[in-house]
């Protein structure tokens, strides 16, 4: 039971400080929402890249794995495993390979919600 | 030029926000985890799972309106998880519905998410010919 609660607690924490982060550049800086978006992920591929990003979700689970730069993360490791596999044919294969999932559950998602519902008055 | 301060209190009050909301989506997806895992979906998908379970929820929050009301609070709490992305999709997809659903849905969900899967991708390529180079993979 701890070992469980441990487990959120970690995954509220890490996750939490990660959109601090987010929430400290949208703050201070001028980047729009868009570039935070790209910036994360870019982020995730090059901590990933360079070894720092497992550890943390090995540490956090989901408080790593569902911030954007669990995404990009997610791209790198795609990449390795694709070109261990596959050599240079990985370098092309691996990006969306490992992404696919997520990008297809945007889009379909995306496309179902507008088919389904009607533009909103903001309310 | 003069760097217009901004006021302090306003600033502290976006960070509680965006660390509880933010906190609060990634320990949901704890949750979808062990939840997925409890079901006996396969330990590797089970984070990819939890994942695309947020993104859909996210598109139907979009839909039903409720997403923006929870990111005026959480402000990169909700942006910078998952459901930022699928926000950014759905959202668009949304409103330029008028456009048709091909130069409007289909074409203007990528607005925000074909820059982040351009150079995520481009980023991972990047990777890729930098271990393929060396041999580190």
């Amino acid at each position: 039971m701890s070992v469980i609660f441990l487990s959120y607690l970690k995954a509220f924490v890490v996750g939490g400080l990660i959109c601090l982060v987010g929430q400290l550049l949208i703050d201070f800086t001028k980047l729009t929402p868009a570039r935070i978006l790209v910036a994360f992920v870019v982020a995730g591929v090059f901590l990933s890249g360079l070894g720092l990003y497992q550890p943390l979700i090995d540490f956090a689970g989901a408080g790593a794995t569902v911030p954007l730069t669990g995404f990009g993360a997610t791209i790198a490791r795609g990449v390795r495993d694709a070109v261990r596999e596959y050599g240079f044919m990985g370098i092309l294969l691996g990006p969306l390979t490992a992404s696919a999932a997520g990008i297809t559950a945007a889009m379909i998602a995306g496309l179902i919600v507008s088919l389904v519902f009607k533009s909103g008055d903001k309310s | 030029m003069v760097k217009k301060a901004s006021p302090p209190s306003k600033i502290a009050a976006t960070l509680p926000g965006a660390f509880l909301i933010g906190g609060l989506i990634c320990l949901l997806g704890q949750m979808l985890i062990d939840g997925y895992a409890a079901l006996g979906v396969e330990q590797k998908f089970c984070p990819v799972a939890a994942s695309c379970t947020l993104v859909a929820l996210s598109a139907l929050l979009t839909g039903l309106n409720v997403f923006d009301n929870i990111a005026k609070y959480a402000g990169a709490g909700t942006l910078v998880p998952i459901t930022g992305f699928a926000n950014a999709v759905a959202s668009p997809a949304l409103e330029f519905k008028t456009e048709g659903m091909v130069l409007g849905v289909g074409a203007k969900m990528f607005l925000i998410a074909g820059p982040v899967i351009v150079y995520g991708v481009a980023a991972g390529v990047l990777y890729g010919l930098i271990i393929w180079l060396f041999g580190l993979y």
